[in-house]
């Protein structure tokens, strides 16, 4: 079959899934709460499956590895330390922790800002190579980690279901007014890189054919960074840590297409994202009856594709 | 014309590359030559903007190479390293179409199509070019990325062991290409090459270092002596003129 066509239909099931969320149980009396209600549900998975897809498969492009994703910077463990530190000096109660507006701002910035002192100190040394900014990632994920299991073993039992909440991503709380604060922010950040595109097609060359065809590889990997760390912070403190996901849906992207384009693959990873988030949260609500988190669907479904992929390397 | 003065580059205080001097005119094919370690591929890639010098200049048609930007140099100066590994499928055409890119940015024109055409035919690959490049040979291969080179139209053109782990048909081919880029269309073509004997067939100015230092450097006849070689290599050379080319012996 031919990308275009394998494209639609991706598109379409996108589609159906979105309006399956929308529509089901319309009625001419209802449908102003129903649809109030939903539209900022579905913006969310519209636009964090987005996200999520594009930064892995440009993080992926840079670093020129194939199962990488931006979590390895440490943006989930980071998100998940500052809940934990929000609670453990403000307490429970506080409207940091309960005002999701507020909460939101305050993830989104905190992270940004770690990420650009990391850039900042990156790019200005001389000695550049983009896997010691990844060890450094890995280090302080991991730091970050432990700050957190020190933190939740230091407050109090029943604060803890506060954080419960943000260490597992979910669109059944979703505030509509935050939903709508991320739309244009994360549409710029899509826009920019379609326009980077035909750059990052070249970046597969590697960074020295890169160079000699005329890319300023620094550049465009620092501009590149800043628009991941965007994405995924805003993605991350809407929804929670899912980037587990970008791994899955860049993985199956190219698995389904053949082109390097990136215009393409964007566009592409972006409609396989949504049809994973939307079908995920589909099973949530009617499968398990949310008895379970999207998260816990996704790290199953994606770790057990994983394996599948391993396995099957192996043997080839 | 491409002048290097003084060009030096260390790593934790070693010199790797050390005051090195020379000129890569337009027109000829310049070789560099010398043993593992002497630091010849520091300098090409020096010269051609992929690595940072710690003193010296390099001046690329008479502007120094800090004062280029990347886009406008692309049109002026391409370089191929060794070793390319791509972790995405291109058919050779689309590799080869990657040449265009400082011109179109990925927007190919027919002028662009024509060039690849013409790229593709020079170094015999027309028939290939729906093939996926991790079908080809070593040998292919390397013809595709040289293409993508060639496609690139540049004045300079800086190649890194071109014919490293190729035999002896596609060395042959390779460097008659080379040899024509620099007499027909009158490109300055510079390499970076193990084999002599293929140096001195082929270039017309050989450079030949040791240690980061630069030994000696002239035409053929002035490089290919058997009291210059033996010195780089620090083994004993013999060589002779064989149907106006000078080659050298040293296997036993």
């Amino acid at each position: 079959m031919r990308d275009p066509i394998k494209l639609f239909i991706i598109g379409a099931i996108a589609f159906i899934i979105c309006a399956l969320f929308l529509g089901k149980g319309l009625t001419i009396d209802n449908y102003q709460f129903f649809l109030s209600r939903r539209i900022p549900k579905v913006l969310a998975i519209i636009l964090s499956a987005m996200a999520i897809a594009s930064s892995s498969l440009i993080f992926q492009t840079v670093t020129n590895n194939r199962i990488l994703t931006p979590s390895i910077l440490g943006f989930d463990s980071l998100y998940v330390m500052i809940q934990v530190l929000l609670v453990a000096i403000f307490g429970g109660f506080s409207a940091v922790v309960i005002d999701s507006e507020m909460n939101f701002l305050l993830s989104t910035s905190i992270m940004t800002f770690c990420s650009m002192v990391l850039f900042h100190f990156y790019f200005k040394s001389r000695q550049r190579n983009i896997f010691t900014l990844l060890l450094i990632g890995v280090v302080l994920s991991s730091l970050f980690n432990s700050a957190t299991g020190f933190f939740t073993m230091v407050i109090d039992p029943d604060e803890f279901t506060y954080i419960q909440d943000s260490m597992f991503a979910s669109f059944n709380n979703i505030n509509a007014e935050l939903v709508y604060w991320c739309v244009v922010p994360l549409l710029l950040c899509f826009a920019y890189l379609i326009k980077l595109a035909n750059k990052l097609d070249v970046m597969w060359l590697g960074i020295d054919n890169a160079t000699s065809l005329g890319v300023d590889t620094q550049k465009l990997t620092m501009h590149i960074m800043f628009v991941i760390t965007l994405m995924v912070s805003i993605s991350t403190a809407l929804i929670g840590p899912v980037l587990f996901l970008g791994l899955i849906v860049v993985a199956l992207t190219r698995q389904l297409f053949r082109t390097y384009q990136h215009q393409f693959l964007l566009l592409a990873s972006a409609l396989v994202s949504i049809v994973m988030l939307a079908g995920g949260q589909w099973m949530v609500e009617n499968l398990f009856n949310f008895n379970t988190t999207i998260s816990v669907i996704i790290n199953f479904l994606g770790g057990g594709y994983f394996l599948f992929l391993l396995m099957k390397h192996k043997f080839d | 014309m491409i002048t290097v003065s003084g060009l030096s580059k260390k790593y934790n205080d070693k010199y790797v590359v050390n005051n090195v001097d020379a000129l890569f005119p337009l027109g000829k094919v310049t070789s560099i030559i010398g043993p593992n370690g002497a630091g010849k591929s520091t300098l090409l890639s020096m010269v051609s903007r992929l690595t940072e010098s710690d003193a010296g200049q390099v001046m690329i048609a008479d502007k120094p190479l800090d004062q280029w930007d990347s886009a406008s140099l692309a049109k002026r100066l391409s370089v191929l390293r060794q070793s390319n590994n791509i972790n995405m499928r291109f058919t050779v055409r689309e590799l080869v179409a990657f040449g265009r890119f400082p011109y179109s940015q990925g927007r190919l024109t027919k002028e662009d199509n024509s060039f690849i055409d013409r790229a593709m035919i020079n170094l015999d690959i027309t028939h290939l070019q729906d093939r996926y490049i991790d079908q080809l040979s070593g040998g292919q291969r390397q013809m595709a990325f040289i293409a993508m080179v060639v496609a690139q139209d540049t004045d300079y053109v800086f190649l890194d062991e071109p014919l490293n782990n190729l035999d002896i048909k596609h060395s042959v081919d390779i460097m008659k290409t080379l040899k024509k880029l620099a007499e027909k269309h009158h490109k300055a073509v510079v390499i970076v090459i193990h084999d002599i004997n293929f140096a001195s067939c082929y270039s017309d100015n050989i450079i030949a270092m040791k240690q980061g230092q630069l030994v000696k450097s002239g035409t053929v006849a002035e490089v290919i002596q058997e009291q210059v070689l033996s010195e780089i290599y620090e083994i004993p050379f013999k060589v002779q003129e064989v149907e106006g080319n000078r080659i050298s012996l040293y296997y036993r």
